[in-house]
């Protein structure tokens, strides 16, 4: 086993034991936590596919901005107040049967799909870095990234709109 | 590594955050729980991307950075879901002083 297969096996469970964590702790603020630590994960697996870029938005994006926005609305809401509410063991007993049916299914129809064998680069290949992907954002994909910041704007617009009143 | 390694991988976490969808009934979790789904299709959307360079590398030098691009338009999309959410989130909050997602089944009062 190269070292390549090491870190996807320490990376994969960190992120399925971190996972696994979010639904099953109680405290939503440490559900917050274990989040953070399936992005540094994920963005781990970008590492080692070689997409630096996207390693890197990733943490910025998820891990910093979007994480650190859950954290202030879990400040804001007073969680002393308020009892967490729970669903009947029943429900969830249903619910995790879902989940796992689903599981079930996807995998036993991709088992038999083409190509599973093929394999992905992970070390080589420089199709993930700033300068390849900054050339094509920039010249094939120029309309929708303008578009963007369109987007931005107008969840901004309305967040403040919402959050107002 | 295997493709269907990955396959499996992304799978698993899609599935882990549909039961978190199903059984937890604090809004902001059940939102986590999105965030998670949407990062293991960004993952598997990675891994293909790299199994498609691999394989046309030699036809085209750049084959595959769309699907990493989408992956990036799919961040930027997430982050502004995220923030209108919250705010909708918060909004919930202040009307009935609980963030129990069995509030949200009618929109109205």
């Amino acid at each position: 086993m190269g070292v390549t297969a090491i870190l996807f096996w320490i990376l994969s469970s960190l992120a399925l034991l971190s996972a696994i964590m979010i639904v099953v702790s109680k405290n939503p603020v440490h559900s917050v936590l274990w989040l953070i630590l399936v992005f540094f994960a994920i963005s781990g697996h970008y590492l080692l596919l070689n997409a630096q870029f996207l390693a890197i938005v990733n943490i910025i994006v998820y891990a910093g901005a979007i994480m650190v926005l859950f954290l202030y609305v879990l400040m804001l809401i007073d969680l002393k107040k308020i009892v967490d509410p729970q669903r009947s063991l029943w429900i969830k007993l249903v619910g995790v049967a879902t989940g796992c049916c689903l599981l079930l299914v996807l995998i036993a129809a991709l088992s038999k799909a083409d190509q599973t064998t093929a394999l992905t680069q992970t070390i080589g290949g420089n199709i993930g870095l700033v300068e390849n992907l900054g050339k094509i954002l920039f010249s094939e994909y120029l309309v929708p990234f303008e578009i963007s910041s369109i987007l931005f704007l107008s969840a901004m617009v309305g967040a403040v709109v919402i959050g107002k009143k | 590594m295997p493709i269907y390694y990955y396959i499996v991988l992304a799978i698993v976490l899609f599935c882990i955050g549909i039961v978190g969808v199903l059984v937890r009934r604090n809004a902001i979790i059940v939102f986590m729980c999105i965030e998670l789904m949407l990062n293991a299709v960004n993952l598997l959307m990675v891994a293909f991307s790299k199994m498609h360079h691999l394989k046309n590398a030699a036809i085209n030098a750049s084959a595959g950075s769309d699907g990493q691009l989408f992956v990036f338009f799919i961040m930027v999309v997430a982050a502004a879901e995220v923030s209108v959410g919250l705010a909708i989130i918060v909004m919930l909050f202040r009307n009935t002083h609980s963030v129990d997602i069995n509030f949200l089944n009618r929109l109205k009062h």
